[in-house]
């Protein structure tokens, strides 16, 4: 094991790298990569490093980035590409293709406002525009997060039950442009916690048509086969965290992190970054004998409902923070949640953060004073950080 | 077995199995793709090859899932990809040692239009695919609709009263990319379009070919007609027959009669020019600059 100071992005690329070289006794590994603040630093890493059976192709946009990943995955090699914001709605014809085509393709997203007008902070909105793209999606709220999860992404995209790709998504500047010790296994280990790609329905010179005319029964059977496999996902993802464990040495985190929960009567709902403000505000609330506790979603697809229900049992009040704003609906974890809340809990969503305003624990404390005093839930509700 | 084609010329030792255009595809009579695909499936041989289709009347062909009307594997691409997704299955290949040679097979609208930043972008770096298009001059597949490929004064459904402007010289385009190969084809010239098409499947790096495909449902055209269309646009001169080797050096194959019953035949057998009343002077101009301009680069 080797402990290097690096950003996320840098942890994202090292780790995409040591899958790559892990699939050298395989098909190989190929990537496609255009340049997007703020992750252009993960693919300019990618570009430095000399990937034994490897091969990374600077291509001229994002839609063509995941064509590229299409084709390489198509041919058996390990892929990886990684993107942002605008670019990720560029891409995200293929995104889709990727994901009917059942390729195990990993991306690190790293989420950026979508403009105009241009910006180029932190919003969730970007990734969960591609909610429905059949992708399994991973929030990170660290380094160390970051780097694993791409690993963890390979094992579980390319298990032969899931055969998915795999978006693993972390803040924009607040992780991809911080520094923080991460530890990264060395080759060996990832060999053994990677074996070679075996993608069974790769191109070979038997005639047929990957991708053709499907007409609504096969379709039907098909959208069918990626319902079922997105449902193993979770059940997968508890074999690959043990997994994990035993080769590294350390654990994975899960789809749900629970925080003070035990005997939480309110919940405070987040993702990515945002949690470890939440974490402080839940302290502090504790030193003044307020019960609340937090949940940070990790996986967003397949949405964790059985976690989720099993977490928000018997709370009377759940507050959902979004990083993230549906015009004409509201926060978009809010809007899922409240299916999988028990009859009578309140649930009310609230909106913060949206363009990368600093969400600070006095903003967190407004919403836990906003949730601790209402009678019902009410329209979403914004709570206005600034810069 | 292959049936004798063409007087046995295109027989080799190494011939395929089976065409690599099966029965049951959907190809319209008189399909000048369907010509080109039979071709290619006697150029290639006994290589193992790989398709890239777009969306484009050449998906169609295929059928409906499971079946398939083509003999090699073919990846349905979406629309402005087929050059992106063909570098990557080229690189897999070669990062294997494999002698898988990748074809990408699109019509005008996946090449001229949509696909034009995706194909320019494969050219510059050079990836090792053979990319060819079938230019029916229209979006067939949505029920002919015009792209930068329909010739001026034909009718489609979004320019039901001829189209204005010229059509985009796609050879010359792919030939400033200086690539090591790009040629036009002649379907009324097998010869000459076998041998560039063995020689373009055997170069390394991105190679350009351009089939002039008619299409009877969108040029109103007798299906029966289309060789005959193909070999009148070649002797009046409206579609050149050429090769560029690295972009520079030129070779044109087959001369021009620049035949004028030819010309006014070519136009009178298409209901798509009935309407706009093609102005012919103006045609020969055109001709006569672009044959200029290719005759400089010699």
């Amino acid at each position: 094991m080797s402990r290097e100071l690096v950003s996320a992005n840098h942890a994202a690329a090292m780790a995409a790298v040591l899958a790559a070289r892990a699939n050298r006794s395989g098909r190989g590994f190929g990537s496609g990569v255009y340049p997007i603040t703020p992750q252009t630093e993960c693919i300019e890493l990618l570009c430095e490093e000399e990937i034994e059976k490897g091969q990374v192709v600077r291509v001229e946009s994002e839609h063509s980035a995941m064509a590229v990943c299409i084709g390489f995955s198509l041919g058996g090699a390990r892929t990886f590409t990684a993107s942002s914001s605008n670019g990720l709605a560029y891409m995200a014809e293929n995104v889709f293709n990727a994901a009917f085509y059942r390729l195990p393709v990993v991306m690190m997203a790293v989420n950026r406002t979508l403009g105009p007008p241009w910006n180029i902070w932190v919003d969730h909105g970007d990734t969960l525009m591609l909610r429905d793209a059949g992708w399994v999606q991973l929030y990170c709220e660290d380094n160390q997060e970051v780097a694993d999860t791409i690993l963890a992404a390979y094992r579980l995209g390319e298990d032969p039950r899931i055969l998915l790709p795999v978006m693993v998504c972390q803040d924009a500047f607040i992780l991809s442009h911080t520094m923080m010790l991460t530890d990264f296994p060395e080759q060996p280990e990832v060999d053994a916690f990677l074996p070679p790609l075996e993608l069974p329905h790769r191109l070979t010179d038997r005639p047929r048509v990957v991708g053709g005319l499907d007409f609504p029964r096969e379709t039907e059977v098909h959208r069918i086969q990626h319902a079922n496999a997105m449902a193993l996902v979770p059940e997968v993802y508890r074999e690959v965290q043990a997994t994990f464990r035993s080769r590294f040495g350390r654990a994975l985190a899960d789809p749900v992190v629970p925080y003070r929960v035990e005997d939480a009567e309110m919940l405070l709902v987040s993702m990515g970054t945002t949690a470890s403000t939440v974490r402080t505000v839940v302290d502090r609330a504790r030193e003044r004998g307020i019960r609340a506790g937090a949940l940070r979603l990790r996986m967003f697809r397949p949405f964790p409902e059985e976690a989720l229900r099993g977490y928000l049992a018997g709370r009377a009040r759940v507050g959902v923070l979004d990083r993230n704003l549906c015009p004409g609906l509201g926060g978009i974890v809010w809007a899922e949640l409240r299916g999988v809340a028990p009859p009578g809990c309140l649930v009310q969503g609230y909106v913060l953060g949206m363009g990368g305003g600093d969400i600070r624990p006095e903003h967190v404390e407004r919403v836990l004073q906003d949730l601790t005093s209402r009678q019902r839930a009410g329209e979403p509700s914004f709570v206005e950080v600034g810069s | 077995m292959n049936e004798p084609l063409l007087e046995g010329m295109v027989q080799t030792d190494r011939d395929r199995g089976e065409n690599l255009l099966r029965a049951g595809n959907t190809n319209c009579g008189g399909c000048g793709m369907s010509v080109g695909l039979l071709m290619l499936g006697r150029a290639a041989a006994d290589r193992p090859i790989q398709l890239v289709i777009p969306a484009c009347c050449g998906i169609v062909t295929a059928g409906p899932f499971p079946a398939s009307a083509y003999g090699a594997p073919v990846v349905a691409s979406t629309f402005a990809s087929a050059a992106a997704v063909g570098a990557g299955l080229a690189h897999v290949a070669r990062l294997n040692g494999e002698p898988t040679r990748v074809v990408c097979w699109a019509g005008d609208g996946g090449t001229y239009d949509i696909g034009m930043a995706t194909l320019s972008a494969a050219a510059e770096r050079d990836d090792d695919v053979l990319y060819i298009c079938y230019d029916n001059e229209i979006y067939g597949n949505t029920g002919g609709q015009r792209s930068s490929a329909t010739p001026q004064g034909a009718a489609t459904t979004t320019t039901p009263h001829g189209k204005v402007g010229e059509k985009k010289d796609i050879l010359a385009i792919m030939a400033a990319h200086r690539v090591p190969y790009a040629a036009t084809l002649s379907l009324a010239h097998p010869e000459d379009m076998l041998r560039k098409m063995r020689e373009a499947l055997e170069l390394r790096g991105f190679r350009f070919l351009h089939l002039l495909s008619p299409c009877p449902t969108g040029w109103k055209s007798e299906p029966a007609d289309g060789l005959e269309l193909v070999r009148l646009a070649v002797r009046s001169g409206l579609y050149l027959v050429y090769e560029v080797f690295g972009g520079s050096h030129v070779r044109l194959n087959v001369e021009p009669e620049l035949s004028e019953p030819a010309l006014e035949r070519y136009f009178a057998l298409q209901g798509r020019f009935k309407r706009s009343k093609v102005d012919l002077r103006q045609v020969r101009e055109g001709i006569r600059a672009q044959l200029e301009e290719l005759r400089r680069r010699l």
